[in-house]
């Protein structure tokens, strides 16, 4: 995996993230804090807008006192993690067996037509970074797809131009802009 | 109509709500458990139930609970995997967005049994939107009095807390899951020692499938002798089906355990046949890990008896012409597809996926990517085939874990089945890339 260092500042934590992070660590014994480190990077991703930079996942190493190589382990091998920037909207089509057989490939080419990237890539105007991902575990709903947290089940380009356009008009929840 | 023990209710305006849910007789099992049975016997009554692990290996959940090490001093540990990744099962996605508190009933109890008090619910990181659900219901039932300490004035303490995955296959396995959750990368453990003995921080941990949990209501509510009294002689109860693919109304069906497989395919309660009036061409009755079958050994078996949805009958002959119920993910293939096509498909999702812990798995999966690739896309040649069968054999049962298997089992069994298609793709290269043409868009290989 090729790793580009990018420039980003810590993302400055909201209260509410700063009181969940507190919780979920509260979940785990005493001196077992590191137990919590999934779920602080998913709320610190979150925070610095959709992405971990080398340096966000130093303080996710401060927050829970542990080394900065724990964080780097676990990022460079969890796949939902971002370790560079991502457009606002994030793509991420369903390419494993059961969607393929109803079409998830399809919808990947024609999502790659619209927003004229390739499958890794990001618009150029910052907003749409399209990803496939393996299983999402909606294999009776396909083709689908994962922006954010929600799943987009049942996918046809019209379903697609639809997800898009809502997107433009912001009625999709979308990454931070930090 | 087959009998629902689980999603009996799912349907339910509210029930994802602590009061609805109570209302249909929900947190019954916690009141008879923690007030008329000591754990032993709620050990006893899973045992005499025969439930078999929910998840996919379907390893007697009875008996696992009874390995527990049982150290004085030592805290024990019941986790829930909810890690459900194996393509073509949504089946636990479905269960705890709908009926959370079933799950969390099922863990009260089930921790009872085994001691532990703390459980954790291991859920993969791209569920986020179900973890929220589940986490709610968490605090209903803290709110209750079915969560936290002295539960039901019974003197049983049980913390309970859900934690999200980061997208990793691998930690569905239990070991890998329990190193997860320890805030690790998902490198499955060396076993011995077992979880059992040896799991989370060290200490004696149970590890179950979130069916299986929830299965655990039914069984102490109505009895194991009644409970057993449905479904087959190897197959007690329910299971819940997830099935995707080419099938008209794919969903998320509970079924009594000896349905016939036609009857779920074809029946209109629960599949309604092939999308757009095609034929079957072959069937994965257990996630993408088992054998995938062709049609006529799917509604018969070698024998010609009819097949059932059961452990014995999925599996009845063997892999030479039978497969596996696993986790009942259902993928069915309509006769336009291609199984070379899906065979490196399936490859892809291994090769992606292993940890890259054992060189077998991390090697030999890729390996078999790139091969099924080249002959997918008509630069492969009949050689290709045997050594495909060849990396099989060298990945198979020399790994740490189980995903080495489950990447060599559906290669072996799709060039049992459709070795000729294979063939055809050598032998017809320019219309095999034609006819596939689509899936040439967005590889990554």
């Amino acid at each position: 995996m090729k790793i580009e260092i990018t420039e980003q500042k810590r993302p400055v934590l909201s209260e509410e993230a700063k009181a969940e992070i507190q919780r979920v660590i509260g979940h785990y014994p005493e001196g077992r804090q590191k137990s919590a480190i999934l779920r602080v990077m998913h709320i610190v991703e979150e925070e610095a807008g959709g992405w971990l930079s080398p340096d966000t996942m130093d303080m996710v190493a401060e927050i829970l006192s542990i080394e900065p190589i724990e964080v780097y382990e676990v990022a460079t091998f969890y796949t939902m993690f971002n370790l560079q920037p991502v457009g606002k909207y994030v793509f991420e089509v369903c390419r494993t067996g059961p969607c393929m057989l109803v079409g998830s490939d399809n919808i990947i080419t024609y999502l790659e037509n619209k927003l004229n990237i390739k499958v890794g890539e990001t618009t150029t105007d910052g907003m749409f970074t399209l990803k496939t991902a393996e299983c999402l575990g909606a294999c009776g709903y396909g083709p689908m797809l994962q922006c954010g947290e929600e799943y987009h089940e049942y996918l046809t380009p019209e379903k697609v131009d639809e997800l898009i356009e809502a997107c433009r008009r912001g009625e999709i929840k979308g990454n931070k802009v930090v | 109509m087959g009998r629902k023990l689980l999603l009996e209710h799912a349907d339910v305006p509210g029930i994802e709500t602590f009061d609805v849910y109570r209302k249909h007789g929900g947190y019954r099992s916690v009141e008879k458990a923690l007030k008329t049975m000591s754990p032993e016997e709620v050990v006893e009554e899973v045992k005499t139930a025969t439930l078999k692990g929910r998840g996919g290996a379907g390893f007697p959940a009875g008996m696992k609970w009874s390995f527990i090490a049982k150290p004085e001093g030592v805290p024990r540990y019941l986790l829930c995997n909810a890690d459900e990744s194996e393509p073509g099962t949504f089946k636990d996605r479905y269960l705890m967005q709908y009926i959370p508190h079933l799950l969390i009933e099922g863990m009260i109890v089930s921790s009872y049994a085994l001691g532990a008090n703390q459980a954790y619910i291991y859920i993969r990181g791209e569920y986020m939107f179900v973890l929220r659900i589940v986490e709610k219901a968490i605090a209903e039932a803290y709110e209750k009095g079915f969560l936290g300490k002295n539960i039901l004035g019974s003197g049983f303490d049980l913390d309970l807390s859900i934690a999200p995955g980061g997208g990793a296959y691998i930690c569905g396995e239990e070991t890998a899951l329990i190193e997860s959750l320890e805030g690790k990368r998902g490198n499955p453990r060396m076993k011995p020692p077992f979880p059992a003995v040896q799991g989370l921080w060290q200490c004696p941990t149970v590890v179950n499938n979130v069916e299986t949990l929830a299965t655990v209501v039914p069984i102490i509510n109505m009895t194991a002798a009644e409970y057993t009294k449905i479904g087959t002689e190897q197959s007690k109860g329910t299971k819940l089906i997830s099935a995707g693919g080419n099938v008209e109304r794919g969903g998320v069906y509970e079924i009594e355990l000896g349905l016939s497989v036609e009857e779920f395919i074809y029946g209109d309660e629960w599949c309604r046949g092939i999308k757009n009036g095609k034929k079957m061409k072959a069937l994965v009755p257990g996630g993408s890990s088992v054998p995938i079958l062709p049609a006529h050994l799917i509604t018969t078996t070698a024998n010609g008896d009819t097949r059932l949805m059961s452990y014995e009958s999925l599996s009845d002959g063997g892999f030479a012409s039978g497969s596996m119920l696993g986790s009942g993910g259902f993928i069915v293939f309509d006769e336009d597809q291609c199984i070379v096509r899906n065979t490196w498909n399936f490859a892809r999702f291994y090769a992606h996926e292993s940890c890259g812990q054992c060189s077998p798995c991390r090697e030999g999966t890729g390996w078999m990517e790139k091969v099924l690739h080249r002959i997918e896309t008509g630069r492969g040649n009949m050689r290709d085939i045997d050594l495909l069968a060849d990396i099989n054999k060298k990945i198979e049962g020399n790994t740490i874990c189980p995903l080495g298997d489950a990447a060599a089992w559906p290669v072996a069994a799709a060039i049992r089945h459709f070795r000729e298609e294979f063939e055809w793709h050598v032998t017809n290269p320019e219309e095999a890339v034609k006819r596939n043409y689509g899936m040439l868009k967005g590889v990554t290989a």
